[in-house]
């Protein structure tokens, strides 16, 4: 019998640090599985965010940068501005991409810079134990919306694909998910398309993930796996919001 | 040696790409807006990467990222825009790298003024950041200095691996003056740390300022120190003017330092035992300069473009041996020489 | 022929390979805890297996490896 499925190799053979249950395992596999297949590691550098995931960078064999809260893609910027050479991912969550550094998000995108970044959309802020981000739903009990999500108080989540793909810059926006197998499958292909992206300098390009967080939402793993798809997906709908070669003149250079 | 006649901030931008530094991310702010003009014409033909950043939150980030890969990387920013830098600052000094960062000080606090100032200096001593760490900190007082403060800054920093400020103001960034740029003797310092893909040749490098085990970030930070205290030892730097007989000893920095020495000579003029003792570097302050100066002065006058931030720093060198005085004016408001002069008049004599 | 093994100590007993098993062989075992204290996934039938993977495509700690 032959191995047909293992950790990939760009992936620390350690003890994630998350929840049982907590997605976020699953997409640190599926960046190393395309980083693999590519066979890229050693030319790729990522960034990580403030969040559950800030310890992602000993769970990936590249080089890894720590960057402050919200400011990962201004750090990629400077990686990939001066080694245009090399593949450059940010890694972040709802409040590190979509509240405090939704100026350093929407700049990278504007100014097409040739990064990946896989934003973990899960509606709420997990590590510090389960308040309200910016993608929490209407309704949603947090620890600082403790009788649910007012929109006439808290306002109305914000769809960050849909935003960044009015951008002329922006080359990938697609949404998926890491709820079910073929979901999971879809959500690989989009990493992969966006890697490929980078390789041929089309512009910026986001994966948004949706993801789950059982701890903060109060239920069990495979309850949350339920909540992402029942709830979830019909607030954030998946799919592709923009496809397309920002800087076309540059195609075949 | 060919000399230029240069406005401070193109001569700071011109040194910078002479001492070897790859790319500048900044952002417009009177009166520094000239390094980011400059620098987006220059590093076109130089072969670096200039970008202006969406604020100055993202470009000392962008500083972070660059210098992570080992290249040396620049910014600068006047007085509110270094404010906004502290929090990437302190992540900088904390992840142990390399870069230059320029504060052409302009009227503070808040908006403030677009004059010179000299309010930041416990900004950039003391408090650019939280927690425990440090900046080299410049005070060139000529372009020519400036220009020489550029080259030594991207060396140190790169060799103790913590950021650099060149501490300048609107005056020495506006004005214009002869300047040589000299041969780059230095070889570059060698970053087997940088993350800038390991090629499958090493094992990962991970740039990083978190350390959640008390022990292990007291030992990275008790490490740092260790760097610090090598620096101190080596690179403080004043000059020291007339001060061998002098019984008031003025003491300023920056373009301040420049009106002092003319109310010095003015002084002397009316036999008026008058000397001055510029630091160079701020930090490292000169602390054995200012001890040996207090050995034969009377009296010290500070003065300072700001309400007397240095002066405490002076009183702690000479561990409060001779009164130390303060002239000072703010705002953006320049000194005369004939003010500072008054005040030497007032306490020469005797007078205590 | 095909079989999974799920590493004991890295398994979290989140559940989430029970859901994806379409052989509905994968359940959680509740003989034994791991040091950490879960409960653990186990094949409850190897002759059953037709090593699709998706209970591994579905594990977020890499816990489980497949043969084929």
């Amino acid at each position: 019998m032959a191995v047909v499925f293992e950790k990939p190799k760009s992936m620390a053979d350690v003890t994630l640090h998350y929840c049982p249950g907590c997605t976020h395992g699953i997409i640190h596999r599926l960046v190393c599985e395309v980083i693999d297949e590519m066979g890229i590691e050693g030319d790729t550098i990522g960034v990580c965010p403030v969040g559950c995931s800030v310890m992602a960078y000993d769970y990936f064999n590249c080089d890894m940068i720590e960057a402050a809260h919200g400011r990962a893609p201004a750090v990629a910027t400077g990686v990939k501005r001066t080694n245009p050479d090399k593949y450059v991912f940010t890694y972040q969550g709802d409040g590190d991409l979509a509240a405090i550094g939704t100026a350093e998000t929407v700049h990278a995108a504007t100014r097409g810079e040739n990064i990946v970044v896989i934003f973990v959309n899960n509606t709420t802020y997990g590590m510090t134990g389960g308040q309200m981000a910016p993608t929490t739903l209407p309704g949603q009990v947090t620890q600082t919306t403790p009788y649910g999500r007012d929109p006439k108080l808290m306002g109305y989540p914000v769809r960050v694909c849909e935003m960044l793909a009015t951008l002329a810059g922006t080359a990938l926006a697609q949404r998926v998910a890491v709820n079910s197998v073929p979901h999971i499958r879809e959500a690989k292909k989009a990493i992969r398309k966006a890697f490929e992206n980078q390789r041929d300098k089309k512009g910026f390009s986001i994966v948004e993930i949706l993801s789950t967080c059982p701890t903060n939402w109060g239920l069990s793993p495979i309850d949350a796996l339920k909540r992402l798809e029942d709830e979830m997906i019909p607030y954030y709908p998946l799919g592709v919001f923009k496809d397309e070669n920002a800087f076309p003149e540059k195609e075949g250079e | 040696m060919e000399r230029n006649l240069m406005k401070g901030n193109e001569a700071l931008a011109e040194a910078a790409i002479r001492a070897g530094c790859k790319c500048f991310f900044g952002y417009p702010i009177t009166p520094q807006t000239e390094i980011s003009a400059y620098l987006a014409k220059r590093f076109q033909a130089a072969g670096g990467v200039f970008l202006q950043a969406e604020s100055e939150i993202a470009a000392i980030n962008m500083v972070l990222g660059a210098a992570s890969t080992g290249v040396r990387a620049m910014t600068s920013s006047s007085s509110p825009g270094i404010s906004l830098k502290s929090e990437g600052i302190s992540y900088i000094a904390g992840s142990d790298l390399p870069c230059v960062i320029i504060n052409v000080q302009r009227g503070g606090p808040g908006l403030g003024g677009i004059q010179p100032s000299q309010a930041d200096y416990w900004q950039a001593t003391k408090a650019l950041g939280h927690g425990d760490f440090q900046l080299l900190v410049f005070a060139p007082n000529s372009v020519q200095e400036m220009v020489d403060a550029v080259i030594k800054a991207f060396d140190l920093a790169d060799e103790y691996r913590m950021p650099a400020m060149i501490l300048a103001d609107g005056l020495l960034g506006q004005m214009m003056e002869p300047v040589t740029f000299p041969e780059i003797s230095s070889k570059p310092v060698e970053k087997p740390w940088a993350t800038n893909g390991h090629g499958n040749k090493r094992e990962h490098n991970i740039i990083n300022s978190l350390f959640l085990q008390p022990d292990v970030l007291e030992k990275s930070v008790t490490d740092r120190f260790k760097r610090y205290d090598e620096i101190k030892e080596k690179y403080a730097e004043a000059e020291l003017y007339k001060t061998e007989d002098a019984e008031i000893v003025v003491t300023a920095y920056g373009a301040t330092s420049r009106v002092a020495k003319s109310a010095v000579n003015m002084a002397r003029e009316q036999g008026i035992k008058a000397g001055l003792i510029r630091p160079v570097t701020l930090w490292p302050f000169p602390v054995k300069q200012y001890q040996k100066t207090a050995e034969t002065a009377e009296r010290f006058l500070c003065v300072e473009m700001s309400m007397g931030q240095m002066i405490d720093d002076v009183k702690l060198a000479i561990n409060c041996s001779k009164p130390v005085e303060f002239y000072g004016r703010t705002g953006g408001v320049i000194p005369k020489p004939s003010e500072i002069l008054d005040e030497i008049k007032k306490y020469a004599g005797g007078v205590k | 022929m095909a079989k999974i093994t799920v590493n004991f100590e890295k398994c979290k007993g989140c559940g989430l390979c029970t859901t994806a098993c379409p052989k509905k062989i994968v359940e959680i075992q509740k003989e034994k805890r791991n040091r950490k204290g879960y409960f653990t996934s186990t094949c409850i039938d190897d002759s059953k297996c037709i090593g699709c993977a998706m209970c591994a495509t579905m594990c977020p700690d890499c816990a489980i490896t497949v043969e084929k």
